[in-house]
């Protein structure tokens, strides 16, 4: 009864389907910081945009002019969406991958950095935990340095890894993830630590039963029962691998990566070359996370974890 | 059978020295204190107590009374802080080593990433036992619990009786010839928990393994049981121990039987005087 009653206005309205579900919502509120960010570009670029038409002796600019010439300045204080997209359309699409002013070269730069920090830092990450849970000696004396470790600016520490790096003979990608592995080793420690401690005392009785080693019980519990903590700890990890990546391109006056585009950016002003590096940089950090997430999901099925 | 006090004096102390070869599990003078930030804990106190080669013991008693304690105790998850007890002749570290008990708990504690197949699986994959030697295993102790066909399915998509099932052929899979059980069915419904009994028992008959049980059911101590230990709580101590005379083979209509009621009777009579006793 009721669903032949409820058909009707349902098909009488038809962002009804679009509004009930999550699509709607999201959509609006994408809508929303868009219109915010024009609104602010506008009001941003506005004093420059009036010195100018001071400066060639304009007078009575209508406002619509006034609105349309602050959202096409060429190095305007905060660059409009659709021009911050047409600045990453012509370096991507446009440009050679092999060009120097391609964003996908620069982005692959930090890209393999930021991954070759993350899985060191993850791994690092690991063994720390693993160290760390069998004992109490390792956790007394390593837990204060990890800690510690992350109290430092990673800008006042990034210079003084790649230099003492370069010093040994290490130079190239290697420095640059290292920075990246500093800031991910951490999570992913603190991480393994909570999920190989976190099997009931049942399932660590149920092992003592069968008399099974440390490294028995280790791979046949701890680290199973650690999966989903792994899982979380390498989001973050894999965006502050991101980060690293670029904050170790920034002191040490990088030709290439995002954060040479950004040092340069900020060089010349070019604030849509800043603003389309910045995207592009959470655009990665995104997609990496959600490839996390969708691993995560894979596993979490296949260990029969999921329902 | 009648004296309450009497039973606590049955076994004779010149016992003990001799250990005959078919005595499984030996405890004198056996106590264990728990210390905590409010004192001393007597959870097990002076316990002395005898288990054959083939019995069925039940540990019965309120909660406190230390009755999961014991069995911690012979499967060396708790160390006792007094007296003696061996398993099989030896400490019941060794024993834990010769994996002479296979122990089920009172959840089933199935690991959730591995299969119902992979769960039975998990002693013997510790113990090194080869792929074929695995299979089965598996397969034999399934069909013992009656889970055959479902090797493949996880435990949340089993029931909570199929569950403890599944715990009971991990712990046979070991093939111990002693089987500890902490209140395996105290989670379970009485329909379920009344199947269960009957299918332990047969099982118990089929394989003349040794059984000791924790519980707080009088009706499941008395239908399982050759031996009937009645803790009481504050210090956890034996109050009676009582030799079952029911027929070793019982189905459940035995619950009903005048004999079934008396020994039943006794039990409740120790609970109940053994609680009494500390008030």
């Amino acid at each position: 009864m009721t669903s032949t009653a409820l058909a009707p206005s349902r098909s009488l309205n038809p962002f009804a389907g679009l509004m009930s579900g999550t699509t709607g919502p999201v959509i609006v509120v994408v809508l929303a910081i868009i219109g915010a960010w024009y609104i602010g570009a506008v009001a941003l670029n506005t004093p420059f945009q009036l010195d100018t038409y001071e400066r060639a002796d304009r007078t009575n600019v209508p406002f619509s002019e006034l609105v349309s010439d602050t959202l096409a300045q060429e190095r305007p204080v905060l660059p409009a969406p659709h021009q911050i997209a047409v600045e990453i359309w012509e370096t991507t699409v446009e440009k050679k991958i092999t060009s120097k002013r391609s964003l996908i070269y620069h982005s692959g730069i930090t890209l393999s950095s930021a991954l070759l920090g993350f899985l060191i830092g993850t791994t690092l990450g690991i063994l720390l935990a693993v160290g760390i849970i069998h004992s109490r000696v390792l956790e007394k004396s390593l837990m204060p340095w990890i800690i510690a470790s992350q109290t430092i600016p990673i800008l006042a520490i990034a210079p003084m890894i790649i230099v003492v790096l370069n010093a040994v003979g290490i130079s190239g990608l290697l420095p640059k993830a290292m920075i990246s592995t500093y800031l991910s080793f951490f999570p992913v420690a603190v991480g393994m630590v909570k999920g190989l401690r976190s099997p009931e005392v049942i399932d660590m009785d149920l092992m003592h039963t069968y008399s099974a080693t440390r490294v028995q019980t280790l791979w046949k519990l701890r680290l199973p029962y650690a999966v989903p903590y792994l899982f979380t700890s390498m989001k973050i990890g894999m965006a502050a691998s991101l980060v690293g990546a670029i904050v170790g391109e920034l002191p040490t006056g990088a030709v290439a990566g995002l954060g040479a585009r950004l040092l340069s950016g900020s060089y010349y002003g070019q604030t849509l070359q800043i603003w389309s590096a910045l995207i592009m940089a959470a655009f990665l950090a995104g997609s990496l996370v959600a490839l996390i997430g969708l691993v995560e999901k894979l596993a979490l099925k296949r260990m029969g974890m999921t329902r | 059978m009648t004296a309450l006090a009497g039973a606590k004096d049955t076994e004779m102390v010149d016992n003990h020295k001799s250990a005959s070869p078919d005595r499984v599990i030996d405890i004198e003078k056996l106590s264990l204190t728990f210390e905590t930030g409010d004192g001393p804990v007597h959870a097990l106190s002076d316990i002395d107590l005898k288990i054959e080669q083939g019995d069925f013991v039940s540990f019965i008693g309120p909660s406190g009374c230390g009755k999961t304690t014991l069995l911690r105790v012979i499967a060396d998850l708790e160390k006792p802080t007094a007296g003696s007890i061996t398993v099989n002749g030896v400490s019941p570290e060794e024993a834990r080593l010769n994996r002479a008990y296979g122990y089920v708990f009172q959840a089933a504690a199935l690991y959730s990433w591995r299969t119902i197949a992979n769960n039975v699986a998990l002693p013997l994959e510790i113990m090194g036992l080869s792929r074929s030697e695995r299979q089965e295993r598996i397969a034999r102790n399934l069909e013992l619990v009656n889970l055959t066909g479902f090797e493949k399915k996880y435990p949340w998509q089993l029931s909570g009786g199929m569950q403890q099932r599944a715990s009971i052929a991990r712990a046979l899979a070991v093939e111990p010839d002693l089987l500890l059980m902490d209140e395996p069915f105290g989670a379970l419904d009485e329909i379920v928990r009344d199947h269960l009994n009957e299918q332990l028992l047969q099982l118990w008959a089929k394989t003349s393994k040794t059984v000791a049980f924790v519980t707080h059911s009088i009706p499941e101590a008395v239908f399982l049981s050759t031996k009937i230990v009645v803790l009481c709580p504050r210090p956890g101590r034996i109050y009676d121990v009582i030799e079952s005379d029911l027929p070793r083979e019982r189905t459940l209509d035995i619950r009903e039987s005048p004999e079934f009621l008396k020994i039943a009777h006794r039990v409740r009579e120790g609970l109940k005087a053994g609680h009494s006793y500390e008030d």
